[in-house]
């Protein structure tokens, strides 16, 4: 049986772009599921950082991402010299998405990927699967 | 120190053999607290999965009732720190890893906005147009003169400028308030737009550094024959005002801006840096 993807979630600490009740909710249903996971305050400080917690994600396998546009994920990433896999990398956008929606995504178990692959406009960017 | 070569702190929460789990609402106050001082934390269960952890600091963070569990599967270069929160609130639990920090020299957080261009090299077609526009250096090319940023603390916060001189919208910023530039799907419609392909001196009616100089004159002159500087400021905040509101780059960025003859020089600067990756790249 091929290892169930891990989770990823993003606090966005040091902006308020992500709505407040979204966060909270996404992280009280990770707090409360019994499944381990990783948080990190601000994924754009760990990036400018280099954080090298950042590669071994990157590096670990499929992943779901709990943070905000899927095209701004994958280029924090890579600005922090971790390319995360196109083909197991799903990211649920707080900006726009709603809890249930991403919680839902987070617990189900097969990763959608919808990393952008090549220039992306949009007609052609991967559809929001809620 | 620069903000890549600053240590850091990774906590654990730990609940499993030895380690009973905390309760529910203990849980989401002692996650949210650790999040908010700045911290990453690993939420870790019996069999889950989370990244490894291979150098700098660990702190391990569970109910351990007075037994300290052994550190498994450490490799060299971590230090492993223990911390029994039983009968902690939330508070002192981000204390202890306060705490931790500070004696491990780790790299505090909060203490710079995280501002700063993220490329999209997707769309990034390597003109050099942000680094001959940006006049504050955070911009930078590889040893294959490939565009990339890197001086991220020297970008000021809440300014898109460089984003809105990029032809492909290629540069975002995730922190700001609308898209493309916060990583969003560029749209079709998006390109044609007159503020996406700007140069933003056109703003200023024309190239902002000849401008610039015009202004500087004119002012010089000004000066000369009324030592007006009420005037002379009136024209300056009137400048600025255009281009903020035409770019929607901060005031405060716009009126920390350096005398004329240093945006002159270092746009000279920085145009020469352009112009050199430029020709190394047709050779």
């Amino acid at each position: 049986m091929p290892d169930a993807p891990r989770i990823l979630y993003c606090h966005c600490q040091y902006a308020q772009v992500v709505p407040p009740e979204v966060k909270e909710a996404v992280l009280k249903q990770l707090s409360d599921s019994g499944v381990s996971f990783d948080a990190v305050a601000d994924l754009c400080e760990m990036s400018a950082r280099q954080d090298p917690s950042l590669k071994r994600l990157a590096d670990g396998g499929p992943v779901k991402i709990a943070a905000c546009f899927p095209r701004a994920v994958k280029w924090l990433f890579h600005t922090a010299k971790a390319d995360l896999p196109l083909d197991t990398a799903e990211v649920l956008n707080m900006r726009v998405q709603s809890a249930e929606e991403i919680t839902a995504a987070l617990f189900n178990g097969a990763v959608q990927p919808n990393l952008p692959k090549g220039k992306v406009t949009a007609t052609d960017a991967p559809k929001v699967v809620a | 120190m620069s903000l890549t070569t600053a240590a850091t702190l990774r906590v654990v929460l730990y609940e499993g053999t030895d380690s009973p789990p905390l309760a529910s609402t203990d849980r989401f106050s002692a996650l949210t607290a650790l999040l908010e001082k700045g911290f990453a934390v690993t939420r870790a269960v019996a069999g889950g999965r989370v990244a490894p952890h291979e150098r700098g600091s660990l702190l391990v963070l569970g109910q351990f009732a007075g037994r300290t569990p052994e550190a498994e599967g450490v490799t060299a270069g971590t230090t492993v720190h223990f911390q029994d929160i039983t009968g902690l609130d939330a508070a002192r639990i981000a204390d202890a890893a306060e705490a931790v920090q500070a004696e491990t020299g780790a790299a505090r957080h909060g203490e710079w906005k995280p501002w700063f261009p993220v490329i999209d090299y997707d769309r990034c077609t390597n003109c050099m147009q942000c680094l001959s526009f940006c006049l504050f250096g955070v911009y930078g090319v590889d040893e294959q003169n490939k565009i990339q940023a890197q001086n991220h603390d020297n970008c000021k916060t809440n300014c898109p400028a460089c984003s809105r001189v990029c032809p492909e919208a290629a540069i975002m910023f995730p922190k700001y308030k609308a898209g493309p530039i916060n990583g969003d799907v560029v749209q079709d419609s998006d390109m044609g737009k007159e503020k996406m392909k700007i140069d933003i001196s056109s703003l200023l009616g024309g190239d902002v550094y000849s401008q610039l100089r015009q202004r500087s004159d004119a002012a010089k002159a000004r000066f000369s024959k009324e030592r007006d500087d009420k005037k002379a400021l009136a024209e300056r905040q009137k400048c600025l005002t255009k281009l903020a509101q035409g770019g929607d780059i901060p005031m405060e960025v716009l009126m920390n801006l350096p005398a004329p003859e240093e945006i002159l020089r270092r746009a000279e600067e920085a145009k020469a840096k352009a112009q050199a990756a430029l020709a190394a790249q047709t050779k």
